[in-house]
């Protein structure tokens, strides 16, 4: 209430902004610099790394001149194509059934009195964002080699899509759970009252508006299968090679070249277009 | 009267509700459950006895029982005199993980939270192009863009040309290969995991309150203190885990640009399983390590749980 | 067993006409970019066999895997101290390479090695040694002394990158002090320590991409092999690689077939096919690094004439490459706790 001691000028201002300027009660000032930087952080070494896809010698690192030498070099090469498809695979399995379990593990979670057993489930559901990759990595090749021994089970490439999952669930649950404490409750409640049953309420009222952290929670699981290391190269068999484990296996002994450039400058333009197209087909609706 | 009569009834009801309500919540957790007790849970019990088993001559376990592994966290016999003394190493080197760590949430919180802010006061139409513009560039492989930071922050990278070319430095900084290096690495990876949660959290906020707190004559900085922070706190606090955690245990990033002069606690638990051939001893080290965590994060939950929730609006 | 060596042997010579007899796949576990694609071309053609390739990075994530199990994998590619563990450990499958046609090829010196003596198990795939580069531009002095490494001068101090292989720079060490390897004598363990932590002030990484340090100018000197010394100086030329008076180190990576290989005979056939004189010189021609098998020499001269006179390669006389063999846990134990106070 020591507010109310303003200056005569500052009435005058917060009339102003009333009556005439906009006072847009969103900004806060140098969210949008810090925003902006941000997005220029981000984008600096993507740049350096499609600018590198063209650099004529075999360094990335020194630029010398301008060449499509790379680009050719990786449409030529079966073994990158192996490891994308593998790569592509694997992330998107990996992040529908993370996403499906994540959604329902949070709809059990959230938004209720605690009922027994509900630590335990948020226990499960962080276990794997506790623990170090490379123990998640042992840990699972050692279990799949005791199934495959002892038992005759092997899922082939399942094997690394439910790895993957595993760790991927966590990363989806998070947000989700997020959006849906901030949900408002009213609003199934209203549609209670409108006699919509539990699951009419879900579809119509709760999916809807859960849909950004839906979202979110996809895209982080997604990221996080595609960009996986260190599990992957414990976990894979033969022929299961992904990128990040293809492009590790070349800087030992030989070195980085610009061919992994060219293959990331070649993703990213097939994600921007994927995007765009879902973008343009979501405005359609 | 009529209402004693009813009240067995009621209680049956009752009980009928709850045992709807309990079998519902546990089926909606029963896939994670699952999943992740078969594929996450099972492995780490495993991993979890080879902890208390002796390390074999080259690499793998022997199947005898013994508590060695959590022993030489601490106290390790000396190889010059073979006294048993306390060995602060390990501890060194979780502990400038955890400074490590905590550093980057920070960072990334300062940066995460104005860009999801700004993201999330853009008009709805321009909400999704702003959510793709942060998510893109991770749709670049990390080791690459690694090694694009790499090319940024050299003695004869773009940096330093930079500021040379303007003046400002005769002698390059030296930023790769040292601690910041590192923390900039991180906080490179993990950036869109605290800027998503936020984003996703602020999103829903009801400005009315933020009109509300202007209509009270606050400044921006305290509608932001007092209504907007506690209002995202749910993201925050998502963020600030999903960033936190695997800080802890990365091992490819600070490999690339700290130089490997430094141990974390990735690549620490990583040689134990490589050259060091002492797999129990890394167990070890990655179950004291979960812990620690598991520790910090059932308290969490215990103090959010059941709380009676503000609903906006 | 023997009889079916001898059928074998004998499809082998029946195929070397060029007919194809075998089928089925095969599937490789080697060094990432280690493989050249027309060394597998032409076997796949040779045989009719269809090859997959995955690549590791080092010696012990390979181990690691194989050791979990039911990888898939027919062949791996370890190095020599991998392979007597390997033998050790009962991961092998005994193929008798020295009983395959073409074993007359390999260079003797290289059958009674300590990892696999009389090659029963094992192929040699390529070696070289381990020493380290540096720019001569930056440093003027005599390069061949692993002083420059240990106790640096003022111009290199901080420009140094060691290799992060416990092994490697270890045995790099005893060599300098003139001490025994796989040692667990507390006083050449504390001298070494002494030594490495001294040391370890004047150097800036610990890393294998030691190519891209020296090539970046992040470092004017680094601990490397002599094919990645090669390829640095190719993009340095001031560089130069050092054989240093103290020794310098050995190794060699082997082609082995696991023991629960599921194409045990098409992986016979690999090893087999990598003891033939041109296809071992296929093999060189790619990774730049030598191979053991007589006469590839000639084929090589053909493929890349410089390679062969590539100084790298020219070890001078006296000076023979020492090849380290695995060392016991109580040795391991003991480096292991010298290695994390130097990374603490």
């Amino acid at each position: 209430m020591a507010e109310q001691a303003l200056s005569a000028a500052q009435v005058l201002d917060r009339a102003a902004g009333r009556r005439g300027r906009r006072f847009d009660l969103k900004r806060q000032p140098g969210f949008g610099v810090v925003a902006l930087l941000c997005v220029a952080m981000l984008y600096a070494p993507i740049l350096i790394v499609v600018g590198f896809a063209f650099n004529d010698s075999p360094s990335v690192t020194r630029w010398s001149s301008f060449s499509l030498a790379w680009f050719e070099k990786v449409l030529a090469n079966g073994d990158i194509h192996n490891a994308a498809r593998n790569t592509l695979v694997i992330a998107s399995c990996a992040t529908i059934i993370a996403t499906l379990i994540a959604t329902a593990a949070a709809l059990a979670t959230t938004r209720s009195r605690a009922w027994p057993g509900q630590t335990t489930v948020y226990t499960f559901i962080n276990l794997p964002l506790v623990v170090p990759e490379i123990v998640t990595a042992v840990a699972t090749a050692s279990f799949f080699a005791l199934l495959a021994q002892q038992v005759g089970i092997s899922f082939g490439i399942g094997n690394l899509i439910l790895t993957h999952s595993v760790f991927c669930i966590p990363f989806a649950y998070l947000p989700i759970r997020a959006r849906l404490e901030d949900m408002d409750l009213t609003l199934e409640q209203a549609a209670a009252d409108l006699y919509a049953t539990p699951w009419q309420a879900f579809r119509r009222v709760t999916l809807p508006l859960l849909t950004p952290g839906i979202s979110s929670g996809a895209a982080l699981a997604f990221i996080i299968s595609f960009d996986d290391f260190t599990i992957t190269q414990l976990v894979a068999g033969a022929g299961q090679t992904t990128l990040p484990l293809y492009i590790w296996g070349q800087l030992h002994k030989v070195g980085v070249t610009p061919e992994v450039n060219a293959i990331s400058a070649i993703l990213l333009v097939v994600s921007i277009l994927f995007v765009s197209l879902s973008f343009l087909v979501g405005r359609r609706r | 009267m009529a209402v004693a009569a009813e009240a067995p009834r009621i209680a049956l009801a009752q009980a009928a509700a709850e045992r709807r309500f309990l079998l519902g919540r546990r089926l909606l957790a029963s896939p994670a459950m699952i999943v992740i007790g078969v594929f996450g849970i099972l492995p780490l019990l495993i991993m979890f006895i080879y902890s208390f088993l002796v390390a074999a001559t080259y690499g793998g376990v022997e199947w005898s029982f013994t508590t060695e592994a959590y022993v030489s966290f601490l106290f390790q016999r000396d190889i010059f005199d073979d006294t048993l003394q306390f060995v602060p190493d390990y501890l060194q080197i979780y502990l400038r993980t955890f400074v490590l760590a905590g550093f980057t949430t920070v960072a990334s919180l300062i940066v995460g939270f104005p860009t999801a802010y700004f993201m999330a006061t853009r008009p709805p139409s321009q909400r999704n192009f702003w959510v793709f513009l942060i998510t893109l560039p991770f749709w670049t492989n990390l080791l690459i863009r690694t090694y694009a930071i790499q090319l940024i922050i050299r003695d004869e990278g773009l940096v330093n040309d930079l500021l040379r070319a303007i003046g400002l430095i005769d002698q390059p900084i030296h930023i790769l290969y040292t601690n910041f290096a590192i923390m900039l690495g991180l906080l490179y990876s993990f950036l869109p995991f605290m800027v998503l949660p936020l984003y996703t959290s602020l999103e829903k906020l009801d400005f009315r309150l933020v009109e509300a707190g202007f209509d009270l004559y606050a400044t921006r900085g305290r509608v932001l203190r007092r209504i907007v922070i506690p209002l995202a706190k749910p993201g925050i606090i998502a963020g600030c885990i999903l960033v936190f955690i695997p800080a802890l245990g990365a091992y490819v990033t600070p490999l690339i640009l700290g130089g490997g002069k430094q141990h974390m606690i990735g690549s620490l638990i990583a040689t134990q399983f490589g050259t060091s051939r002492n797999w129990p001893f890394g167990c070890a080290q990655a179950f004291i390590l979960m812990a620690i965590v598991l520790l910090a994060l059932l308290v969490y939950v215990r103090s959010t749980t059941g709380k009676s929730r503000v609903a906006h609006g | 067993m023997k009889l079916r060596l001898l059928g074998a042997a004998a499809v082998a010579l029946l195929l070397a006409g060029g007919a194809a007899r075998a089928d089925g796949d095969l599937h490789i576990f080697n060094w990432g970019d280690y493989t050249n694609p027309k060394l597998i071309e032409k076997f796949q053609k040779q045989y009719n066999v269809k090859v997959t390739l995955d690549d590791y990075d080092s010696n012990e994530t390979m181990l690691a895997k194989v050791r979990a199990g039911g990888t898939g994998y027919d062949v791996v590619v370890p190095s020599d101290y991998t392979v007597k563990i390997m033998i050790e450990e009962d991961m092998l499958a005994k193929t008798e390479p020295d009983q395959m046609e073409n074993f007359k090829n390999v260079n003797p010196k290289f059958v009674g090695v300590y990892w696999d003596n009389g090659r029963h198990y094992t192929v040699p795939w390529q070696w070289g040694t381990t020493a380290f580069v540096v720019d001569t531009a930056k440093y003027k002095g005599d390069i061949n002394t692993l002083a420059l490494m240990f106790a640096p001068p003022p111009e290199l101090q901080g420009r140094i990158n060691v290799l992060d292989d416990m092994n490697s720079l270890f045995n790099a060490g005893l060599r300098y002090l003139n001490l025994p390897r796989c040692n667990s004598n507390p006083e050449d363990l504390k001298k070494l320590y002494d030594l490495l932590m001294g040391a370890k002030a004047t150097w800036r990484t610990f890393d294998y991409d030691t190519i891209g340090k020296m090539t970046s100018g992040d470092v004017d000197l680094s601990q490397t092999w002599n094919g990645a010394a090669r390829r640095i100086r190719l993009q340095r030329p001031t560089a130069a690689y050092a054989f240093p008076k103290e020794g310098i180190e050995g190794w060699m990576d082997n082609v082995a077939v696991l023991k629960d290989a599921k194409n045990m005979e098409n992986a016979k056939l690999w090893q087999n096919f990598l003891m033939d004189p041109e296809n071992a010189a296929l093999i060189s021609d790619f990774a730049k690094y030598s191979n053991g098998i007589l006469g590839s020499d000639e084929f090589m001269k053909k493929l890349d004439p410089a390679f062969v006179d590539s100084p790298e390669f020219k070890i001078p006389a006296g000076l023979e490459p020492e090849f380290v063999p695995p060392c016991t846990k109580e040795v391991t134990d003991k480096y292991n706790k010298i290695w994390t106070a130097l990374k603490k």
